[in-house]
């Protein structure tokens, strides 16, 4: 027999490499940690800026996203909820989507309300404002829903009139690149800005459409193109977007927002 | 011709690991619709293959035969887990992207395959530079690859337009296939094809001979 082949330098030879292994793995994977979160940081601070239309210069990120102002709010009552730090209010992947798998902290969805298969909803998540002199300027939402191949994950930024779109920025999602993933494409992001979300009767109006939105419709502020190719992909995004602008997203908190912002502009007036 | 020389420069067109041995296509397929996120992916796979036969070759005097694939997989596991740790590191973005096809340098057929039948037998200098002229064969193809994927499915090549396409405006109607992850196979096997044409001892001797089908066979049939 081959001296190597003994029971006793079997065991020694597994044993001492699983332990260097591990011990590099976890050397680096320490090492790494931190440079890792600033960067997954910065990926979605990006996201959030640009989805309000903030972005100017990638180099400022920090410096710019001074100007936000994070919240938590409980989206069964609509009501902030400052007894969450958002500081130290973050999830793994989405910002609260690790809250949704915890029964605690989230609501089971049945069937015909989840449209866009999330299964669980949490019952609070952390929301943005972009202010200037103390005045709300954008507010920013987190929304995900599933897509083709899987959740796309992304923020919805709205104006202080809280119906009027500024911009949609997706930062995670697995749609197949040059179809479903055209929801990257500046151009088609940019089609969202200035769209309506309901209309002047409160009624939901906001989809992504099949084929191109006809220029003289008078549903054109609640319509945005259709992705070619992507069909579900867009179903998909519209979905989203009903979910979360209705009853078990953000209306109640939006229906609060709105009485605030117009008792402030009341007052300032 | 030196050894060494010959060790580093053979795989890149005589022995090339995707076009002669069709090994690791499936990464070959996945990751090669921009060029970018590829050329990161050929780094990860030629560092982890140079660095897993360089360890394997070191080590292989003490390795027990009949634990040697496991010992290989966790030298090559660990190696991917690193790689995947500092590009996440250092690059995000495009670790989203290829993340999963990182982390599956594990299961690709180059690296153990190396390992297994060359490190093994091998000095760890040599071990290195064939892992790094595999790593350059395996390279070499999918460049080729996502350089016709980029420009022909999105128009553009490391991002930049090249070709503008018609949604934004400009003159190209992108080619959907090439942005499909089976356009890969199409081309890869053109560029078997050329290859093969080019150096001609690649091709294979076909496995049977197809028999023709004419009188003196249906004949000597209905006989039997």
């Amino acid at each position: 027999m081959n001296k190597n082949d003994t029971l006793l330098k079997t065991l020694f030879v597994g044993i001492t490499l699983c332990l260097v292994c591990s011990i590099i793995i976890s050397l680096t994977a320490v090492g790494l940690r931190d440079q890792q979160k600033l960067l997954k940081q910065k990926d979605q601070q990006s996201k959030i800026l640009s989805s309000a239309g903030l972005l100017t210069n990638q180099k400022n990120i920090e410096e710019l996203f001074m100007a936000i102002e994070e919240r938590v709010i409980n989206l069964d009552t609509g009501e902030y909820a400052d007894s969450l730090d958002p500081k130290s209010f973050d999830g793994k992947n989405f910002e609260s989507e690790d809250y949704s798998k915890d029964p605690l902290t989230s609501v089971q969805l049945s069937s015909d309300t989840d449209i866009s298969s999330l299964k669980r909803r949490e019952n609070f998540i952390k929301i943005y404002f972009y202010k200037e002199n103390n005045n709300i300027k954008a507010v920013i939402l987190p929304v995900r829903g599933l897509g083709l191949w899987g959740t796309l994950y992304g923020y919805l930024a709205i104006e202080p009139d809280l119906n009027t779109i500024i911009g949609l920025e997706y930062f995670s999602h697995k749609e197949t690149p040059g179809l479903g993933a055209e929801v990257d494409n500046p151009r088609w992001k940019s089609k969202w800005r200035g769209k309506k979300i309901r209309s002047s009767s409160g009624e939901f109006k906001i989809e992504v459409i099949k084929g191109l939105v006809n220029l003289e419709s008078p549903e054109r502020k609640y319509q945005v193109d259709g992705l070619s190719g992507a069909t579900i992909t867009s179903r998909g995004v519209s979905n989203m977007l009903t979910f979360w602008l209705g009853e078990l997203g953000y209306a109640k908190f939006l229906n609060k927002l709105k009485v605030e912002i117009e008792n402030e502009e009341a007052l300032n007036v | 011709m030196s050894k060494a020389r010959e060790v580093l420069l053979n795989p890149i067109f005589n022995d090339n690991p995707i076009a002669l041995q069709i090994l690791g296509i499936c990464s070959a397929l996945a990751v090669t619709t921009n060029l970018y996120p590829t050329l990161l992916m050929c780094l990860a796979l030629t560092s982890v293959l140079c660095l897993s036969n360089l360890f394997v070759s070191i080590i292989r005097n003490h390795i027990p035969t009949n634990v040697r694939m496991i010992v290989q997989i966790t030298l090559i596991a660990s190696l991917v887990v690193l790689v995947d740790e500092v590009l996440k590191a250092y690059d995000y973005e495009t670790s989203k992207t290829i993340g999963v096809f990182v982390a599956l340098i594990v299961t690709n057929c180059i690296v153990m395959g190396r390992a297994e039948a060359y490190a093994m037998q091998n000095g760890p200098w040599l071990s290195f530079l064939d892992g790094l002229g595999n790593g350059l064969g395996y390279s070499l193809i999918l460049i080729i690859v996502a350089t016709i994927r980029e420009l022909f499915g999105s128009g553009t090549l490391f991002g930049y337009e090249i070709l503008i396409l018609t949604q934004n405006g400009g003159w190209y109607l992108g080619n959907n296939y090439m942005v499909l992850s089976s356009s890969s196979f199409i081309l890869i096997g053109l560029f078997i094809w050329l290859l093969r044409s080019w150096k001609v001892e690649q091709i294979e001797e076909p496995e049977f001979q197809v028999a023709r089908n004419n009188l003196e066979t249906k004949e000597a049939g209905t006989r039997v």
